[in-house]
C-alpha cells in the first residue's frame, strides 16, 4: 500500500475492521459473489427439517471427540500387564488397545467424558439418521429430483453402521471381541469365499494380532473419509435442489417459503449445534456407556451373556438369534444356512428401503419434479410400506435383545424367539393393512372437513324443534392445505390392439405395473379428494345438510 | 412232611409264608441292627436336628417327602448338605410358592436360627457341604483381578460381565448377584442350586471362590463406584440403545420442535 492512499484513507476515517478483513478475503477468495448468491438462500421452517441437522452436528461432535481419542489410543494387540488405576483389573494380561482405552478412561484428563460423548453421539447419530430417513420417506421427499440424495443418505446410514461397529470393536474388550467373533462367523458362512475373506480380514486365524490395527484405519480414516465426502455431497445437493416444503397457501412447486440463510437460519442452525452438543454432553456426563472396565479384556475362551452389538447392528443380531440353526452338509462341505440366510436378509431388508423410491417412480410413471411434500396419509400405500418396513426392523431389534426381554418381562426366552420368528413374517403384513386403513380413514376425515367444515360441538335448536350441530366452514388457507395434494389415477395397460387391429404382445412388466398401480391408486387405496363442484354444491345449500 | 405237602396248595398258604418271612426279617433286623442308633441322644446337636425335623415336616415334607427322600414334586435332600439348605431357605427360594421353570428368591420367612435347625436336620440325612464360616467367604485379602478373570471364565456366560443376570432357556434365568450376600454366593457355588452347576472345592478352590466374591463385591456391590455415571442397569448395549433413542433423540427432537417454533415471523401489525 502506498503512502498516499494510506493518508487518504486516514483522512476519510478507516473502514471498520470487519469490513477490511472481508475486503481482504474477497480480493483473494471472491466471497462477495458467493455470499450474494447464497446469503438469501431460503430454508423452510419445520421441526422435522432439523432432524438432518441433528445428524450433521452429532457427526461433527464424533469427529471432534474422535480426534482427541486418537491422541491416546494405541491400536495394537501386543499383550501387556495392566498396572493402571482401576483395581479390579490390576495384573491382568490384556492387549495394548484395551490397556490404552483403560488409560483414556481413568488416567487421561477428561478422557472418560470424551469417550462417552463419542459413544453417545454415535448412538444418537445413527438414531438421528434413521429418523431423518423415515421423515424423508413418509413425506415423499425422495421423489424426483432427490433420488440420488436419498441414496447418498442411505449410504451414510449404512457406512455409519459399519463405522460404528469398527469403533465398538477397537477397545478389544470382552463384549466387542464377542461381536467381532460374531462378524467372523457371519463372514465364514458365506459359501466358497467365506474362509478366504475371513483369513484376509484377520490376517489368518481369528483373532490373530492384526484386526485392531486394521479396524483402526478403517474406523478413523477410510469410512469417515467417505462419509465426510458423502455428507458434503448430500448438503450440496440439498442446496442445489432447494429444500422441500409442506403444502400450504403461497407454497408452490416452484418456490420455497421460509427464512433466509443469513442471518436467520445461520443463527438458528448455529444455536442448534450448541443445543445438540449440550444435550449429548449432558447425557455423556451423567450416564455410563460401554464401560469396558466392567467387561474385561477379550479372551476367545470367555464370553458373557447379554453380549449385544450397539443398537444399529441389533437388527442383524436379531435375525441370527431368531433363525433356526439349519445347515446342509454335502461332499464334505457345510453350508451354514442358520447364519448365511440372516446375513442375506440383512442386506435384503436394507435394500428394500433403499430401492423403494425407484419402485414407486416406476409404478407411478411420474417424471415430474416434486418440491411439495406429501402428508403421509395422502400416500397410503407408501406410508403402509414404510410402517411395515419399520415393523420388520423393530421385530429384528426385539430379537437382538430377546434375552433381556425375557428376563425383564418374566417371559420364556424361547417364547420371545418364537414371537420374533412369527412376527417377522406376520408383523409387516398386519402393519401394512392397519396403516393403510388408518390413512384412508384420515383421508375420509379430511374430505369430510373440507365439505362440511369443522364440528364445533355447538348444538342449535331450530324454530321447528330440530336439533343440529353447527359446522364451521374451514378458512381458505385450510381448504387449500387439505386439497393441495395431487392424486394419481391407476395406470392402464392401454389398447392391446393397434390401429390395424393387430394384437400386440403385452409385456409381463407392463401387466405387473398396471396391477401395482391399481393397488396403489385404485378405488380401495385412496379417497377421491373433493372437487370444486362438490364443494360448491354442498356449500351453496343452507349451511346444514 | 406229607401233611405240609398236602396243604401247600391251601388258599392261605401264601399268606402264612409271607407272615413267616416278615417275622424272620424283622427278627433278624432287631437282632443285628446297631444298638447305638437306638440309644437316646440328648445333646444340643440332636435337639437342633429334632427341631429341624419338626420344621421340615411342616414346611418341606409335602414336596420333599417325609424323610427327605424326595417325591415327584421335589428332589431328594439326602446328601445335599447344610450349605444347600442355608442358601435355598436363606434367600427365600424355599419353601417354593408354586412349581415353575425356576423358583425365584423372595421374602425369607424363617429366622436364621430356624434355618440352622433345618440345615442340621438335612445334614443328618447324609453327608454334604457344611455351611461356610465367615473366614471362608469374607472378601478381605482376596485377589479381585483374579476373581474377575475367574468370573468371566466360569460365571459371566449366564450372569453377565458384572453379575447383573441373564436369561436361560424356557423361562429359567441367572439372577442378578447385586444384593446377594457373600455367604450365599459361596454356598451357591458350592452346591449349585437349581439350574446352576456346582463348583465344589475340587473344581474351584475355596481361595478362588473368595476371589470371585471379592470381585463381585467390587463391581456389583453396595459400595461399587461407577466411574461413567449411572450405569443403566449394567446390561450393555440394549439399554444404552434404548436410552439413546428415548432420552437422547427424544430430547433433541423436543429441542428441534422448540427451535422451530421460535422463528422470526413476519411482524404482525
Amino acid at each position: 500500500m502506498s503512502t498516499t492512499s494510506s493518508n487518504e484513507s486516514r483522512s476519510r476515517g478507516k473502514a471498520p475492521a470487519g469490513e477490511r478483513v472481508a475486503d481482504w478475503a474477497d480480493g483473494r477468495l471472491g466471497i462477495y459473489s458467493l455470499a450474494k448468491a447464497n446469503m438469501r438462500k431460503i430454508f423452510p421452517d419445520h421441526w422435522s427439517f432439523m432432524l438432518g441437522e441433528v445428524c450433521m452436528y452429532s457427526f461433527l461432535i464424533i469427529i471432534l471427540t474422535g480426534v482427541y481419542l486418537t491422541l491416546f489410543f494405541h491400536p495394537s494387540m501386543n499383550e501387556v500387564v495392566y498396572h493402571g488405576s482401576y483395581v479390579p483389573l490390576q495384573g491382568q494380561l490384556m492387549s495394548e488397545a484395551f490397556n490404552s482405552t483403560l488409560h483414556i478412561s481413568f488416567d487421561v484428563r477428561g478422557g472418560l467424558l470424551i469417550r462417552q460423548i463419542h459413544h453417545w453421539a454415535a448412538l444418537i447419530f445413527l438414531g438421528g439418521m434413521f429418523v431423518h430417513m423415515m421423515r424423508v420417506f413418509f413425506t415423499g421427499a425422495f421423489r424426483k429430483p432427490r433420488e440420488v440424495n436419498w441414496l447418498f443418505g442411505f449410504l451414510l446410514f449404512v457406512l455409519g453402521m459399519f463405522t460404528g461397529f469398527t469403533g465398538y470393536s477397537l477397545p478389544d474388550d470382552l463384549l466387542s471381541g464377542t461381536g467381532v467373533r460374531f462378524m467372523e462367523g457371519a463372514i465364514l458362512s458365506v459359501p466358497v469365499v467365506g474362509t478366504y475373506l475371513s483369513f484376509f480380514l484377520f490376517g489368518g486365524q481369528f483373532p490373530g494380532g492384526d484386526f485392531v490395527a486394521r479396524f483402526y484405519s478403517i474406523h478413523i480414516l477410510l469410512l469417515p473419509g467417505i462419509m465426510l465426502g458423502l455428507m458434503v455431497g448430500h448438503l450440496i445437493l440439498v442446496f442445489y435442489h432447494k429444500h422441500t416444503q409442506f403444502a400450504g397457501p403461497g407454497k408452490t412447486n416452484n418456490n420455497v417459503v421460509g427464512m433466509p440463510l443469513l442471518p436467520v437460519y445461520m443463527a438458528k442452525a448455529g444455536g442448534f449445534f450448541f443445543l445438540v452438543f449440550g444435550v449429548i454432553a449432558a447425557i455423556a456426563a451423567l450416564f455410563s456407556v460401554n464401560p469396558i472396565w466392567a467387561m474385561g479384556p477379550y479372551r476367545p475362551d470367555q464370553v458373557s451373556t447379554g453380549a449385544q452389538p450397539d443398537w444399529y447392528m441389533g437388527f442383524a443380531e436379531g435375525l441370527i438369534r431368531a433363525m433356526p440353526g439349519w445347515e446342509i452338509n454335502f461332499w464334505g462341505h457345510t453350508l451354514i444356512l442358520g447364519v448365511f440366510i440372516p446375513l442375506v436378509m440383512f442386506g435384503v431388508v436394507l435394500m428394500m428401503i433403499a430401492l423403494y423410491p425407484f419402485v414407486e417412480s416406476w409404478v407411478t410413471g411420474d417424471k415430474s419434479e416434486h418440491h411439495i411434500l406429501d402428508r403421509p396419509r395422502n400416500a397410503p400405500t407408501r406410508t403402509a410400506f414404510g410402517v411395515a418396513w419399520i415393523t420388520i426392523y423393530m421385530v429384528g431389534l426385539i430379537g437382538g435383545g430377546n434375552d433381556l426381554f425375557a428376563t425383564h418381562f418374566h417371559l420364556s426366552l424361547n417364547a420371545v424367539t418364537w414371537f420374533v420368528r412369527i412376527a417377522f413374517f406376520a408383523g409387516p403384513v398386519l402393519a401394512f393393512v392397519i396403516t393403510k386403513r388408518i390413512c384412508l380413514g384420515l383421508q375420509r376425515r379430511d374430505r369430510d372437513k373440507v365439505l362440511h367444515g369443522r364440528e364445533t360441538g355447538i348444538i342449535k335448536r331450530l324454530p321447528h324443534g330440530e336439533f343440529i350441530e353447527v359446522h364451521e366452514p374451514l378458512s381458505q388457507e385450510q381448504l387449500h392445505t387439505l386439497t393441495a395434494h395431487e392424486q394419481y389415477q391407476p395406470a392402464e395397460i392401454g389398447p392391446t390392439v393397434d390401429e390395424n387391429g393387430v394384437e400386440r404382445k403385452v409385456k409381463g412388466s407392463e401387466k405387473l405395473r398396471a396391477k401395482l398401480s391399481n393397488a396403489y391408486y385404485g378405488e380401495d387405496s385412496q379417497i377421491p379428494k373433493p372437487s370444486v363442484e362438490e364443494y360448491k354444491e354442498i356449500t351453496s345449500g343452507h349451511g346444514h345438510h | 412232611m406229607k401233611k405240609l405237602s398236602a396243604r401247600r396248595r391251601h388258599p392261605l398258604a401264601a399268606v402264612v409264608v409271607l407272615l413267616l418271612a416278615l417275622a424272620a426279617t424283622g427278627g433278624l433286623y432287631t437282632a443285628f441292627a446297631p444298638a447305638s442308633k437306638a440309644k437316646a441322644d440328648d445333646t444340643a446337636q440332636s435337639l437342633t436336628i429334632e427341631q429341624g425335623k419338626k420344621l421340615y415336616e411342616v414346611g418341606c415334607a409335602s414336596c420333599h417327602g417325609t424323610g427327605g427322600q424326595g417325591s415327584s414334586d421335589g428332589p431328594s435332600l439326602v446328601g445335599v448338605g447344610a450349605a444347600a439348605v442355608d442358601f435355598q431357605v436363606g434367600t427365600g427360594r424355599m419353601p417354593a410358592q408354586q412349581p415353575g421353570a425356576q423358583v425365584p428368591a423372595k421374602k425369607v420367612i424363617y429366622s436364621q436360627a430356624e434355618i440352622d435347625q433345618l440345615a442340621a436336620y438335612i445334614a443328618s440325612l447324609g453327608a454334604g457341604p457344611a455351611v461356610p464360616t465367615k473366614n471362608d467367604y469374607s472378601p478381605e485379602g482376596a485377589d479381585i483381578a483374579k476373581g474377575g478373570e475367574l468370573f468371566r471364565t466360569n460365571c459371566a456366560q449366564c450372569h453377565n460381565f458384572t453379575g447383573h443376570g441373564g436369561a436361560l432357556t424356557h423361562g429359567k434365568f441367572a439372577p442378578d448377584l447385586g444384593d446377594v450376600s457373600p455367604k450365599h454366593i459361596f454356598e451357591a457355588m458350592q452346591t449349585g442350586p437349581q439350574n446352576m452347576p456346582s463348583f465344589p472345592d475340587t473344581t474351584m478352590t475355596a481361595k478362588n471362590k473368595k476371589d470371585i466374591i471379592a470381585y463381585l463385591n467390587a463391581v456389583n456391590g453396595n459400595e461399587t463406584v461407577t466411574p461413567g455415571g449411572f450405569e443403566l442397569g449394567g446390561l450393555g448395549p440394549v439399554s444404552e440403545g434404548l436410552f439413546a433413542w428415548v432420552f437422547g433423540l427424544g430430547a433433541l427432537i423436543a429441542v428441534a420442535v422448540w427451535v422451530a417454533a421460535r422463528t422470526a415471523k413476519a411482524k404482525k401489525s
